[in-house]
């Protein structure tokens, strides 16, 4: 074959067709296209017009070079042309090809499948059988050698592993190989203890090939807290430049639905093989992060798991005493503040302010009670699941709370007062705890020696009591009392949560409660003891490339194996739920270090990439008849015949041709001029839009009438609007327009799902829209005319509210003129607005109910008002309205009515407000 | 070989053509006229044309008492005055008119053909006298006149261009020459001017391809006559065009500079426009006053 760069030959003698070229240069170029006989008449007038030019004859030259690629592309193409030709490998006896099969390897796992189908293929035209096994996934035995094209069926069966290979396992494989074979070994590129040993076993039974790539490798570590910070590190190799990726920490959103809630850069130092990442998040969102990722890394080692570890509950404190500033010790919150500090997430704030955040605990240091509707809220709190935890103390004491009757936010009733024992006024000594009874949540706590207690508040006897007390003095007395409400639970320390009556918060023992009670709760460390004997089920198991899959059919692991935290075939990293908390295994442990592979130079190393023998003789071919094609088009426009028919047949070849490379172009959504245009004009003035039906004679008519009563509003009134509008309700926004009118017609077009979408937004968010079905007497419902019937079904899918007929006393009546009535062109009495609350009352010496809130969204009548308020541009009615004087009158109401509605529209229901005047000056002290 | 069954078919197939050919006139010839049309002067006629107080030369018979009743002077009836005219028609039947560039179009003779008869229609209704030139049809009035003359039209004639003949021009009558004058043009010229010495007046009506006023041509070509007599060729169609266009505009500023020297009317019919816009030219052009 012969070879050019990359390129090969079948048959290189065709190429010495190539030298013909020139010369067929030239004859092509001395015959001038065939002439056309044409009919014409007027050839008499030609007679005698002589050329300017006698060069035209010959072809230009571009048609010549057309031709000519054309013809050099034939030539080539039946020379054979091969890019990237196989070069063949000698060897023969079986041949073991064997991959790494890590997690590193899945990032290219296609590439690596690939390679080893080109060496499968290779081996079958030799003739050599052959194995094919991963490191990771080692069968037992010695390895069976099978034909190549069975091993090439098994193939897509050989997936990577999300760990390393085990060298113990390598060890016993590669000792119970025997025979003589030769190996290929696909190497990830890792370095590994293991290598050497394994390298010098295969070695002797025949030549070792390995395939390496140098590319490189990143492995996110495990995430840690420090700090109110989250830091997470990752490890590489190569050692290269400095670096800059980018790490998503990913998790649940509200909606449960998975998303990335936070990026954060990670940077790699120049030379340096370790880098970190910071993120500083809220904790509400902090404790929704179950993975960090490095996107687009399809790698095991880019996806780090996050357990318990990471989770801080959060725990609202509110003191009641605030008034003693400067004594820090003797805060009610103090010895709270640093029990929990370390391992939670500490608020504080308004009582309102702290429910909205929803913390899981709420700590209320001796408050006696919350304002009224706090208390409600914090109620639903608690039955939503959340822990009240509440401390007694001086105020709580002196209170009335839970006196008589249980509050609902106290465990017990208490008694008047308290006690205090062993006080300086107080016979006694101070009281110690009694041991937890094994139904305590406390159960198991040792107890202090030198806990005491020397005042609290007293639990009322009460039949349930023995049930919710958790903790007690020795003399028996409640001191720590527990409620359950609902799915959360109150819980009452009957001391002090500083020294003041107890040393209680003073000891460990506080914090062990605190703990038992899950205020707080302690960072997963779990030590090999603890784990000794307890079995872990998988809940979500990662695979090589770094997908997460439920692993709920899974067996349990072993607490021990889990100890060790290396990932195996026992144990592939996931996520195992024991009986409290989770804990996460991960592929790379906070002490992996990664290194390139290094081999002994005795091995022949070869690169990865394979490259694919590419025939381009069918290429050159089609490109030759590309060409071809387009000298037929070039010939027939030279000469003049491509017209008519043929140009359009033309014209459509030529796209095509132009068409073909030109697959997949993203459009660029450039902003329309005609949309900012419509914007402009609607929104530099206060304009009244119209509903375009397609009917063109309602269209202008409503135009003209919104015309008309566009000029009436500028002559009478404040308010001076602009020309109005024609709205297409599927392509137009909306939103610029205070009020729409929308003629009805029998005719018109549905409003499609977005429109109505939009629709329903503009009647939401304050716009009014005026249906007119133009019938006179139909707007009362379920009568039979077309407008009528079509108005029903386009409101069928807008949020219309309930509608009653116009009130005498709505504030359409009043908004600028008084209207009893509202005719347009014609005088029908039923105008539909939208119904009053049924509660309103009539007000205080005032003909009118109290209807203040909301504008109706909707004005629905049939008395054609555009007709009435149309005039063209001198200002000349368009329309006659009744007879005579009594019709003009009958115009004049309907122009008040369209200026009630628009100050209706602009000011809202400001006159309706009006009737509390009265009322103002009276409070004012008149 | 004239059997008479022969003899017959080729009657019937040259007979064909004229009733598509009247049928297409005088559909045409509708949408101008509706009804007579007189002299619009007092004269000779039947029909009414105004009331004018007598004069000393009228004879009292003629006073029309029912008119001078209703005032003290006499009146006479004076009646329109209605003269029929002789109009003689020239349509180019050579083969340069048979061309025709779009098989939509009609070719120029057909359009010609089918302008002059609706004329003639137009002209016998109002009731004048039609008649072909050269002696051929001799200008009559009446329905057969019609029919005689849409049988000497639909003949074709072999020239390459055709030439207007002069014989049997009345002194002082109308003429109208249709063709489109691509030919030679001294017999136009020697005819408009005997015509003028004779009084006659008339129109001209060039008709032409909307190609021919185009050229929309390019590349090598070999341009031929309808008949094949005439020859030329060129190797850029294209870079011919202006010159050609240069040609055919001072063809046609020739013809209009020679309509108005001999007081005759000059217009340009294109067969890709309507045929009734160029029927209402002439009758508007026929119709003028000398």
């Amino acid at each position: 074959m012969f070879m050019l760069g990359p390129l090969g030959f079948a048959a290189p003698g065709l190429l010495l067709g190539l030298i013909a070229l020139p010369v067929l240069w030239i004859i092509l170029r001395a015959v001038p296209p065939a002439p056309i006989r044409r009919r014409f008449p007027g050839v008499a007038l030609l007679l005698g017009l002589i050329d300017d030019e006698t060069q035209t004859d010959r072809t230009p030259w571009w048609l010549l070079l057309l031709r000519m690629l054309a013809v050099a592309a034939v030539i080539i193409g039946f020379a054979g042309p091969v890019l990237n030709p196989q070069t063949q490998r000698t060897g023969t006896g079986p041949l073991l090809i064997v991959a790494d099969g890590t997690w590193a390897d899945a990032r290219d796992w296609q590439s690596r499948r690939d390679r080893i189908a080109g060496l499968l293929a290779e081996a079958g035209r030799m003739g050599r059988t052959v194995a094919v096994t991963t490191l990771t996934d080692l069968g037992e035995g010695p390895v069976t050698f099978i034909a190549a094209d069975a091993a090439a069926v098994r193939l897509p069966n050989l997936t990577p592993k999300p760990w390393d290979p085990d060298p113990a396992a390598l060890t016993t494989w590669a000792d119970a190989q025997t025979g003589d074979f030769d190996t290929f070994w696909l190497s990830d590129g890792l370095a590994r203890d293991s290598r050497d040993s394994l390298l010098s076993a295969l070695e002797q039974h025949g030549t070792v090939t390995v395939f390496q790539s140098p590319r490189a490798t990143i492995g996110l570590k495990p995430a840690s807290f420090a700090d109110g910070k989250v830091g997470i590190s990752a490890v590489r190799t190569p050692t290269g430049p400095a670096a800059e990726l980018s790490v998503a920490a990913i998790g649940l959103d509200p909606g449960g639905i998975e998303r990335q809630l936070a990026t954060a850069p990670l940077t790699f130092d120049a030379g340096s093989a370790d880098g970190t990442a910071t993120f500083d998040l809220p904790p509400e969102l902090r404790n929704r992060i179950t993975r960090f990722e490095l996107p687009g890394v399809r790698s095991a080692a880019a996806v780090s798991l996050t357990d318990d570890a990471l989770k801080r509950r959060e725990i609202a404190l509110i003191a009641g005493r605030d008034d003693r500033e400067g004594l820090q010790l003797l805060s009610p919150l103090y010895y709270l503040h640093e029990a929990l500090a370390p391992n939670a997430d500490l608020i504080d704030g308004t009582v309102t302010d702290i429910l909205q955040a929803n913390p899981d605990v709420i700590v209320l240091a001796d408050v006696a009670s919350l304002a009224a509707g706090e208390d409600q809220a914090m109620l639903d709190w608690v039955d939503k699941g959340g822990m009240l935890l509440r401390f007694a103390g001086p105020r709580m004491a002196a209170s009335d709370i839970s006196r008589t009757t249980e509050d609902p936010l106290m465990p017990v009733r208490l008694r008047q007062g308290g006690r205090s024992v062993g006080g300086a006024m107080s016979w006694g000594e101070p009281k110690t705890l009694a041991p937890f009874a094994d139904t305590s949540p406390f159960f198991g706590l040792a107890i202090p020696a030198d806990v005491t207690v020397s005042s609290q508040v007293m639990a009322q006897p009460d039949p349930t009591l023995a049930d919710r007390v958790i903790a007690q003095l020795a003399d028996g007395t409640p001191l720590v009392t527990r409620k359950i409400e609902g799915q959360g639970q109150i819980v009452l320390f009957h001391v002090t949560a500083n020294a003041e009556w107890s040393t209680l918060p003073l000891s460990g023992l506080f914090v062990q409660m605190l703990e038992r009670l899950a205020v707080s709760t302690r960072p997963v460390s779990p030590t090999p003891e603890d784990l000794a004997g307890t079995v872990w089920q998988p809940e979500d198991m990662l695979d090589a490339y770094g997908a997460l899959n439920t692993a709920d059919t899974q067996p349990g692991v072993a607490g021990e194996a889990l100890a060790t935290g290396i990932a195996g075939p026992g144990l592939p990293p996931g996520l195992y739920a024991g009986e409290k908390n989770r804990i996460a295994v991960n592929v790379i442990r906070p002490d992996t270090t990664l290194a390139p592979a290094a081999w002994p130079s005795r091995i022949v190393v070869e690169g990865m990439n394979t490259v694919r023998e590419t025939v381009l003789k069918g290429w050159l071919l089609g490109a030759a008849l590309c060409l071809l094609l387009l000298d037929i088009i070039a010939s027939l426009a030279l000469s003049g015949r491509l017209r008519g028919p043929r140009a359009e047949v033309a014209a459509l070849l030529l796209l095509g041709l132009m068409a073909l490379p030109q697959t997949g172009f993203a459009q660029e959504t450039a902003p329309d001029p005609n949309a900012d245009a419509f914007a402009l004009r609607a929104t530099t003035q206060m304009v009244m839009g119209h509903v375009l039906t397609g009917d063109q004679g309602v269209d202008d008519i409503a135009q003209a009438g919104l015309y008309g009563l566009s000029s009436t509003l500028f002559q009478r009134t404040s308010i001076e609007p602009g020309v109005p509008l024609g709205v297409n309700i599927e392509t137009d926004e909306l939103a610029f327009f205070p009020f729409l009118y929308w003629p009805i017609t029998a005719t018109q077009a549905m409003p499609s799902r977005d429109a109505y979408a939009k629709l329903n937004r503009y009647l939401r968010t304050g716009g009014m829209i005026l249906f007119d079905t133009r019938d006179a007497d139909t707007a009362t419902f379920g009568s039979a005319s077309p407008e009528g019937r079509k108005l029903q079904a386009i409101a069928a899918g807008l949020d219309i509210p309930p509608i009653e007929p116009v009130p005498a006393d709505h504030v359409l009546t009043r908004s600028f003129y008084l209207l009893q009535d509202f005719p347009g062109r014609y005088d029908s009495r039923d105008v539909w607005v939208e119904a009053a609350p049924p509660d309103a009352v009539q007000a205080d010496g005032m003909p009118f109910r109290n209807l203040n809130d909301g504008v109706t969204p909707v004005v629905i009548g049939g008395n054609d008002w555009a007709a009435a308020w149309a005039t063209d541009q001198n200002g000349n009615r368009m329309f006659p309205v009744g007879r005579g004087m009594a019709g003009e009158r009958q115009r004049e109401i309907a122009m008040r009515f369209g200026v009630n509605l628009m100050m209706y529209v602009l000011t809202g229901n400001y006159k309706s407000d009006q009737v509390h005047v009265p009322a103002l000056l009276e409070r004012l002290g008149q | 070989m004239t059997t008479p069954a022969a003899l017959r078919a080729q009657a019937e197939s040259l007979a064909s053509p004229l009733p598509a050919l009247l049928a297409e006139a005088e559909h045409l010839a509708t949408t101008v006229l509706l009804g007579d049309h007189g002299r619009r002067r007092a004269g000779l006629g039947d029909t009414f044309w105004q009331y004018r107080p007598a004069q000393s030369h009228d004879e009292v018979r003629s006073i029309d008492w029912r008119r001078s009743g209703r005032s003290d002077g006499q009146f006479v009836q004076d009646k329109e005055w209605q003269i029929a005219q002789s109009v003689i028609l020239w349509v180019d039947q050579a083969a340069s008119m048979t061309f025709s560039s779009d098989k939509d179009l009609p070719t120029k003779g057909t359009r010609a053909r089918t302008l002059a008869l609706a004329t003639a229609i137009l002209l016998i209704r109002g009731g004048e006298r039609v008649g072909l030139t050269g002696l051929r049809l001799p200008p009559r009035r009446g329905e057969a006149q019609i029919m005689q003359m849409a049988n000497l039209l639909s003949q074709d004639d072999s020239l390459d261009y055709g030439s207007p003949e002069t014989q049997g021009m009345l002194p002082h009558s109308r003429a109208l020459f249709v063709s489109d004058f691509l030919g030679d043009m001294a017999p136009v010229e020697d005819a408009l001017l005997r015509a003028a010495d004779r009084g006659v007046r008339g129109a001209l009506l060039q008709i032409l391809d909307p190609q021919e006023e185009a050229f929309p041509f390019d590349g090598r070509t070999i341009f031929e006559s309808m008949s094949g007599t005439l020859r030329h060729e060129t190797l850029k169609a294209g870079d011919l065009k202006h010159r050609y266009l240069d040609r055919l505009a001072e063809r046609k500023d020739r013809l209009a500079h020679l309509a108005r020297t001999t007081g005759w009317q000059f217009s340009t019919h294109h067969t890709g426009t309507s045929a009734s816009t160029a029927l209402l030219w002439l009758y508007g052009a026929l119709e003028r006053k000398v």
